[in-house]
């Protein structure tokens, strides 16, 4: 009796062991990219994105994104003797993860850039293992100022960390851009705010909200959501009774899809208006047809309409990757591709040659690098931001994200 | 405008959802003493079985013929992966120590959730469930949305059935039996082994119940769903008395409306404004079991169909 129940547990101990390795080798056995001609250098481009679980969407966009550009960079010989290839992490979109992650890619000497991550609160948790190394990080997706500003981003910026540049605009830009649009062109004047407590949501809530006041609307009613929860008819209850024009919500589309459908159905039919974090495909499947009229600001030009877009679309077509480039996918092939011209930069310094403290020269290099990229112009300014501070608003109509509005934000 | 009566709506629907997957914790627990946290992902294997049948299905399928097929799928899965589970992951370990079958408990749990996420087909992110077409219902201003409707029958004619079937059947008397003394109950003739099985049976049944509601009231599932709703369904059985099969329905009720009034009340009190939002309600929920244990550690209703430790 003892013997078979033993056997029974060294069974299922195996069984459920290999259904782990089995996840985990799918996870980081994931390096992507054809490896190219055989001669010369190899380096590699690390990313870091949730690759599974709720963001996966827009994780797994950025991914395919990097790898098109090593794919291209390696195809026309950009870089003459370096091959590049990708080496993608999940991080879950948990700080946790984020950091292993980043220790990981450090400890690999042919790590010389990272491209990465989705999430703002994850980015806190890496910056510092990335800069301790002089390992450059560029994020096409993180809006949270602090990360290149400071914590007293507000009163006095300083950059924290040499070696994180970003392609996206922040929430300082967005949440403001956002009240005006909400404001002046769409004339509503009352509003509900909520958001998930997160580095990024709690950090657009903020900026959207003192824009807001400051034109002269009002704030009905502020609430903020746990992001593990799906039952928001409580929060959706009180908004109803707010008699708020508009609701704006700070955070992503997992919970903003299933609170824009329960404000809808507990009777308040008003528009949610959120940042870039809800700007996907999965937010209309989340919140159904009542869906129509949300709306949602997304930094830089829409992709689709700029002229630098198209061969990027093209050739992500032509790629053949299963899931769609998503909201990050332009920034993440202008970040893995900000590397690759940073590394050709410290190349052609060195005489065709990586330099043995390459890592250093590359995160240097970075803060010069201008090309012209997917999303336009890029290049940093002297915190690591973009410089390219356009923004849109787009709008749900039959259940797609279709843009209404570009513009720059001017203070 | 008066929001009371909307908020205790919201509340007792969210409620009767955790007393469903309640059922199956409190009912496994009085008959073997064994906390099953892999029941969070049986209910979770449930909705994805409703969705399968769904899937599978000719589209456009009238609701009131899906349904009943949905919640018929359910039920074998996540019946078929309970008693799957009792027999090969908790037989072998009855005589174990407590804590082996709970490891395992937890590492079921894992590996149900993985399976999914790995296998299911497009299930590594959230999959949309169908909806019952309908506007929604008013009742002088209080709306119920035509996805609930399934809960406010679902969850009182389930609680009928289950408390027929433990009073009046023959089984059901050998069940209570089982959890009062499971040797005894042997002597007496009572087949424990199939008592158990159908414990765990009943229970999963239950909770895929809960997993069509939760589809229908969220039009979204994914492979974590089981997790979160899992551990409050837990919390709802102790606070209702574990082991007590009303107490779990109790408990969740008053899980879920003090979740609810918490979210909605807690700011307006003079100085409180910091701490009534929404990601506080958890926190309110659990002062609340907090208390109830300090004052009544059997729960609110107490041990009834067990009353050993």
């Amino acid at each position: 009796m003892r013997q078979r129940s033993l056997i029974a547990i060294t069974a299922a101990l195996a069984a459920g062991a290999l259904t782990l390795t089995a996840c985990g080798s799918r996870d980081s056995g994931d390096k992507g990219s054809d490896s190219g001609n055989g001669d010369g250098t190899t380096v590699v481009i690390g990313v870091d994105a949730p690759l599974t679980g709720d963001l996966s969407a827009m994780g797994l966009g950025i991914k395919n994104s990097a790898d098109l550009a090593v794919r291209n960079a390696n195809k026309k010989e950009f870089v003459k003797g370096v091959t590049f290839k990708i080496e993608a992490l999940d991080d879950q979109a948990q700080p946790s993860a984020g950091q292993q992650n980043a220790s990981k890619f450090v400890s690999e000497q042919e790590v010389l850039g990272v491209v990465g991550p989705l999430n703002s609160s994850v980015a806190e948790s890496m910056q510092k293992v990335f800069d301790d190394n002089k390992l450059v990080e560029v994020s096409p997706a993180n809006t949270g100022p602090a990360l290149t500003q400071g914590a007293d981003w507000q009163k006095k910026k300083v950059r924290p960390y040499k070696s994180y540049f970003r392609t996206s605009t922040t929430d300082a830009i967005q949440g403001p851009f956002a009240a005006q649009y909400v404001y002046n062109t769409a004339k509503k004047k009352k509003v509900f705010v909520i958001d998930d407590k997160k580095t990024y949501g709690s950090g657009l809530a903020a900026t959207f909200t003192e824009e807001f006041k400051k034109l002269g609307g009002k704030v009905v009613g502020t609430e903020h959501i746990n992001p593990d929860a799906k039952d928001f008819s409580a929060v959706a209850t009180k908004v109803k009774n707010s008699g708020a024009e508009v609701v704006y919500y700070g955070g992503e589309y997992p919970q903003a899809g299933p609170l824009s459908k329960q404000i809808k159905a507990a009777g308040a039919k008003i528009p949610l208006v959120g940042g870039d974090g809800i700007k996907d495909d999965t937010f209309m499947k989340l919140a159904g047809a009542e869906a129509t009229g949300d709306l949602a600001t997304s930094v830089g030009a829409p992709v689709e309409d700029l002229p630098s877009a198209k061969q990027f679309v093209a050739d992500y077509k032509a790629a053949g990757y299963k899931e769609e480039y998503s909201a990050y996918g332009g920034y993440a092939y202008d970040s893995a591709w900000a590397i690759i011209e940073a590394v050709k930069k410290v190349v052609d310094a060195n005489g065709g040659k990586l330099p043995t403290d390459a890592r250093a020269k590359v995160t240097e290099a970075m803060q010069s690098v201008s090309f012209d990229g997917v999303t336009g112009k890029v290049s940093f300014d002297e915190y690591g931001d973009a410089t390219n501070k356009q923004l849109t608003v787009y709008a749900v109509k039959n259940g797609a994200w279709v843009p209404v509005k570009s513009g720059t934000y001017t203070g | 405008m008066n929001e009371l009566p909307q908020q205790l709506v919201n509340g007792l629907l969210l409620g009767s959802m955790y007393g469903l997957v309640a059922i199956g914790y409190t009912m496994v627990y009085g008959i073997v003493q064994l906390i099953n946290f892999a029941h969070g992902e049986i209910f979770m294997t449930g909705a994805f079985g409703a969705l399968t049948v769904w899937l599978w299905l000719p589209g456009g399928t009238s609701m009131w013929i899906a349904l009943p097929l949905m919640i018929m799928g359910a039920v074998v899965v996540a019946v078929a992966i309970a008693v799957g589970a009792e027999r090969f992951a908790y037989r072998p370990l009855r005589t174990a120590p407590r804590l082996a079958p709970l490891i395992t408990a937890i590492g079921l749990s894992l590996a149900l959730q993985q399976a999914v996420w790995a296998w299911y087909p497009e299930a590594k992110s959230a999959r949309t469930f169908p909806q019952i077409a309908g506007g929604p219902f008013e009742i002088g201003n209080v709306t119920i949305q035509t996805g609930d409707i399934f809960l406010v029958a679902a969850a009182p004619i389930s609680m009928a059935v289950l408390a027929y079937f433990v009073m009046k059947t023959r089984t059901g008397r050998g069940m209570q039996a089982t959890a009062q003394d499971p040797d005894t109950a042997k002597l007496m003739g009572v087949n424990t082994d199939r008592i158990i099985v159908i414990a765990f049976a009943l229970g999963a049944a239950f909770a895929a119940v809960g997993a069509v509601a939760y589809g229908l009231k969220y039009g979204e599932i994914n492979f974590r769903m089981g997790f979160i709703l899992g551990l409050k369904a837990f919390t709802a059985a102790v606070l209702g008395g574990i082991g007590n099969i009303y107490g779990a329905m109790i408990g969740g009720v008053v899980l879920g409306v003090a979740e609810t009034l918490a979210t909605a009340y807690i700011a307006d009190i003079p100085g409180m404004d910091k701490f009534g939002s929404q990601s506080w309600a958890d926190v309110w929920a659990f002062v609340l079991l907090i208390l109830v244990l300090l004052f009544r550690p059997q729960g609110l209703l107490g041990e009834r169909v067990a009353d050993r430790a």
